[in-house]
């Protein structure tokens, strides 16, 4: 079982407040010029998001009575999983897929919330805990829990598109994406299983989502700003509203089944700097291009910058990049137009990653302030890194599928 | 390996892969703290189920569980939430499980951490603080906001990889932690990661934990809506009766486990005890509904057989079943219709723990993983108490009511999940 077997991405599902699917990204994105920014900019005010586009949600959860069962963030990652099953012409092998999700929570009811508070918050203990349960009991509807639980985004992808072979869903932020990409690859390569669906959701149009972000002092304040723009100001991560799921597989099984590889996952490498302990996350990326640089072929680097803009992980990567791009490397960094998706943030960067690789070009300067200055001519491979907005560093590399 | 020919010099399996042991375990459940503690009060049959006393239980359908007080916790005292009591138990039961192993310097052990416990978020006593503290005196979402930036406090306890970096810093392992959350399949996916990461050589060794703290208001209220819980307030320690014909739903309860894994190469090079090894492990998800399984049971009966799959053993090779035996009528009716597709008229005895400990959640596949290992080692079968009347639907040797005495080599523990994830894992002796 220690065999490593050669692993493609066979099939891609990407919503972004671009629009939804490769096609649409790649046109948008790839036009020289750039794209600009989807933006809502007073709905969320002193933050800005990139909103989702309006989802035909009928074509991938046909039954409304699924689509009920589910709230926003659940409906949008058992979407775009359907998109990515779609793209690789996988309908028929789900029984045996497995799946990995990367998750965070579900939405809460806002509007219970906001009267819970109005009502509680200054009532005296002995009253509000009884009220509390009364109120709670009365206006907490039993779907909501379901469609809260995180690792019910994996459940409905199982229910929706019968996706059975196994599930797990991975916790923990930008860092979950990576580490579910990371395992998801690992299985496949070592014999257990021939395909896997792996990817994640974000929905930045959500109060509760403000709420554990503002805590932490990540979020950009004021009106969207590019990247490059925000360092100065102490950096932070513009919400963007985004899915993406992959699906992985054996090369020899997409090939048997004359399936076509958008790339090959040379590996996925994760660590976290513990930053109490004086380690920077540029020595751990560092190290961790150090184990995967000698699983490539060579030639001409992309990268995928999964800059968000929070800080100090922002200057972190500017200095882990700086060197590579000292031998050549052309920088690219999606987050500025696409804002950040947390857990959806890294595999979206490997649906982007694989897409250049597959239409044999690149992207052009899009955040100019941070970008290698050149224009999108095509690399050789393409390596995604993550950089998370407290904790974890994630790269992962990707070559041309042969 | 059927029929166990497993040499003393063996340690490989018979994919080639390294045998993976345990050679630690920690355990705290509202049974008390420790794993010696525990396993006393599981095997003479005492329920940890009692009256909650942390919260008001004014207008709520269930006022009963299995409740983990911190050592420092005073009744009616502030609210410590719940990834704060997750936290707590995983430092003590990762605590115990390196002290038996004996493994790693302080603060550096020596491979990955998994760790499965439930998501979290900011919760009401953080909220109503908040609201206080905010400029206009009953502020909606948009007022929190505000009134919460800067506090990293706050961040670092409801971020979902707070707890496991907190835990990664402090127990010094290697690499970037791994939290997840498989419903109540949790404990058991953890394992499997640990075993994974060792079986492809990742590591020597990695911790495995399960922990869930999860007893307050709306976690309580958001399961009774799902009509999940037992309502059998008047009498808790005879709440929880899986299989038993008057079963009328799971105990939410706390607790936690740790298992140090380890290669049996690594641990016998070392000198270290071998408490048993995970031979197997199996999972399979279920496409059929939100909570409840497939009537055909293939996800359930799908899991099991993956996991003997695995292990290299057949279904005769099972001595006893650590069951998921939640005490719904759904899932334990489930469980039979499983163990009788894989084990046919002659199902191996099974009991559940969770008559006594109440639903763990989260921790509950690690949780009953590590009681699966005492069991092996005391070759003692802890009982299914509260077992009064049968329910003629499910006949099966549930260990009723007293603990039992038995040759166990290998134990199959189940853990099956709302959202359909199912995980099962082939326990067996240490070898030689």
């Amino acid at each position: 079982m220690t065999a490593r077997r050669e692993v493609w991405i066979t099939g891609i599902g990407l919503v972004t407040s671009l629009g939804e699917g490769a096609e649409a990204h790649w046109a948008a994105l790839a036009a020289p010029g750039g794209a600009k920014p989807v933006l809502d900019e007073t709905s969320f005010a002193p933050f800005a998001v990139h909103p989702l586009p309006a989802l035909d949600l009928d074509r991938q959860i046909p039954k409304k009575g699924d689509q009920r069962q589910m709230e926003p963030w659940q409906r949008l990652g058992t979407y775009a999983a359907g998109l990515a099953i779609d793209d690789a012409r996988a309908r028929a092998l789900v029984a045996d897929m497995h799946l990995v999700v990367a998750a965070g929570g579900g939405e809460r009811d806002v509007a219970v919330d906001e009267a819970v508070i109005a009502e509680l918050a200054g009532a005296p203990p002995e009253v509000a805990g009884p009220r509390l349960n009364e109120i709670l009991a009365a206006n907490l509807r039993p779907t909501l829990f379901l469609a809260q639980l995180s690792n019910l985004l994996a459940g409905n992808i199982s229910i929706v598109h019968g996706v059975t072979g196994s599930s797990r869903t991975f916790m923990g932020e930008e860092q979950a994406a990576a580490d579910a990409v990371r395992i998801a690859h690992l299985r496949l390569a070592e014999g257990r299983g021939e395909i896997a669906l792996v990817g994640g959701a974000y929905v930045a149009q959500r109060w509760d989502m403000l709420l554990l972000y503002a805590a932490g002092g990540a979020l950009w304040r004021g009106p969207w700003a590019p990247i490059s723009a925000r360092a100065a100001r102490g950096g932070g991560f513009v919400g963007g509203g985004m899915a993406a799921f992959l699906v992985l597989e054996t090369a020899e099984h997409a090939r048997a089944r004359g399936a076509r590889g958008l790339a090959r996952l040379a590996g996925v490498a994760t660590d976290v700097a513990h930053r109490r302990e004086g380690g920077g996350a540029a020595a751990v990326a560092r190290a961790l291009w150090d184990r995967l640089a000698p699983r490539s072929g060579g030639g001409r680097l992309g990268v995928i910058s999964g800059a968000s803009g929070a800080e100090p992980a922002l200057g972190e990567e500017r200095a882990f990049l700086a060197g590579l791009g000292a031998e050549g490397a052309l920088v690219r960094t999606p987050g500025s137009l696409l804002g950040h998706g947390v857990e959806a943030s890294f595999p979206a960067h490997l649906a982007l990653g694989a897409l250049a690789l597959a239409r044999g070009g690149f992207y052009p300067p899009l955040d100019p302030g941070l970008d290698t200055p050149a224009p999108g001519d095509a690399v050789d491979r393409v390596l995604v890194t993550g950089f998370g907005q407290w904790r974890g560093e994630a790269l992962a590399l990707l070559e041309p599928a042969a | 390996m059927n029929g166990t020919t497993m040499t003393t010099t063996t340690t490989r399996d018979r994919h080639g892969r390294p045998l993976v042991a345990v050679t630690g375990i920690g355990i705290v459940t509202s049974l008390g703290w420790g794993v010696e503690a525990n396993w006393a009060a599981l095997t003479a049959g005492r329920s940890g189920i009692r009256r909650i006393t942390r919260f008001p239980t004014d207008h709520l359908k269930t006022t009963i569980a299995g409740l983990v007080h911190l050592p420092d916790e005073a009744p009616g005292g502030e609210c410590i939430p719940s990834p704060v009591r997750v936290e707590r138990m995983a430092v003590a039961v990762i605590a115990e499980a390196l002290q038996n192993a004996r493994i790693g310097d302080t603060g550096r052990f020596p491979g990955p951490l998994f760790v499965g416990m439930p998501p979290v978020e900011m919760e009401w006593p953080q909220r109503f603080a908040l609201a206080r503290g905010a400029n206009d005196g009953a502020p909606g979402y948009r007022g929190l906001v505000a009134a919460v930036e800067g506090r990293q406090d706050i961040y670092e306890t409801v971020l979902f990889g707070g707890v496991a970096e907190h835990l990664a810093a402090r127990f010094g392992t290697r690499g970037a932690p791994i939290s997840l959350t498989t419903a109540c399949a949790t404990g058991a996916s953890a394992i499997q990661l640990g075993v994974e990461a060792i079986q492809r050589g990742e590591a020597e060794a990695a911790i495995a934990l399960g922990a869930d703290g999860s007893v307050q208001p709306e976690a309580l209220i958001r399961f009774s809506l799902l009509s999940a819980l037992s309502m059998r307030n008047e009498e808790p320690e005879k709440a929880a009766r899986p299989f038993d014909r008057t079963r009328d739903g799971f105990v939410m309860a706390e607790g936690a486990a740790a298992l140090v894994l380890e290669s049996l190469e690594s641990a016998r090079a070392r000198g270290a005890p071998v408490l048993g090894l995970v031979l197997g492990c199996g999972e399979r998800a279920d496409s059929f509904h939100r909570t409840r399984s497939n009537p055909d049971g293939k996800a359930i009966i799908g899991a099991i057989r993956n996991a003997l799959a695995d292990a290299g053993l057949a279904p005769g090779d099972i001595d006893y079943v650590n069951a998921h035996g939640t005490g719904t009528p759904e899932n334990d009716k489930m469980e039979h219709l499983g163990m009788r597709a894989v084990f046919g008229d002659r199902p191996p005895p099974i009991s559940s723990n969770k008559s006594m400990i109440g639903h763990t959640l989260s921790a509950a596949g690690a949780v009953e993983a590590a009681f699966s290992l005492l069991t092996i080692r005391d070759q003692l079968l802890p009982p299914t108490i509260n077992h009064r009347e049968p329910d003629p639907a499910i006949p099966l040797d549930v260990v009723p009511n007293e603990a039992r005495r038995a040759r166990v080599r290998h134990v199959l523990s189940n853990s099956f999940g709302f959202g359909g994830q199912n995980v099962c894992l082939v326990l067996g002796e240490p070898p030689g």
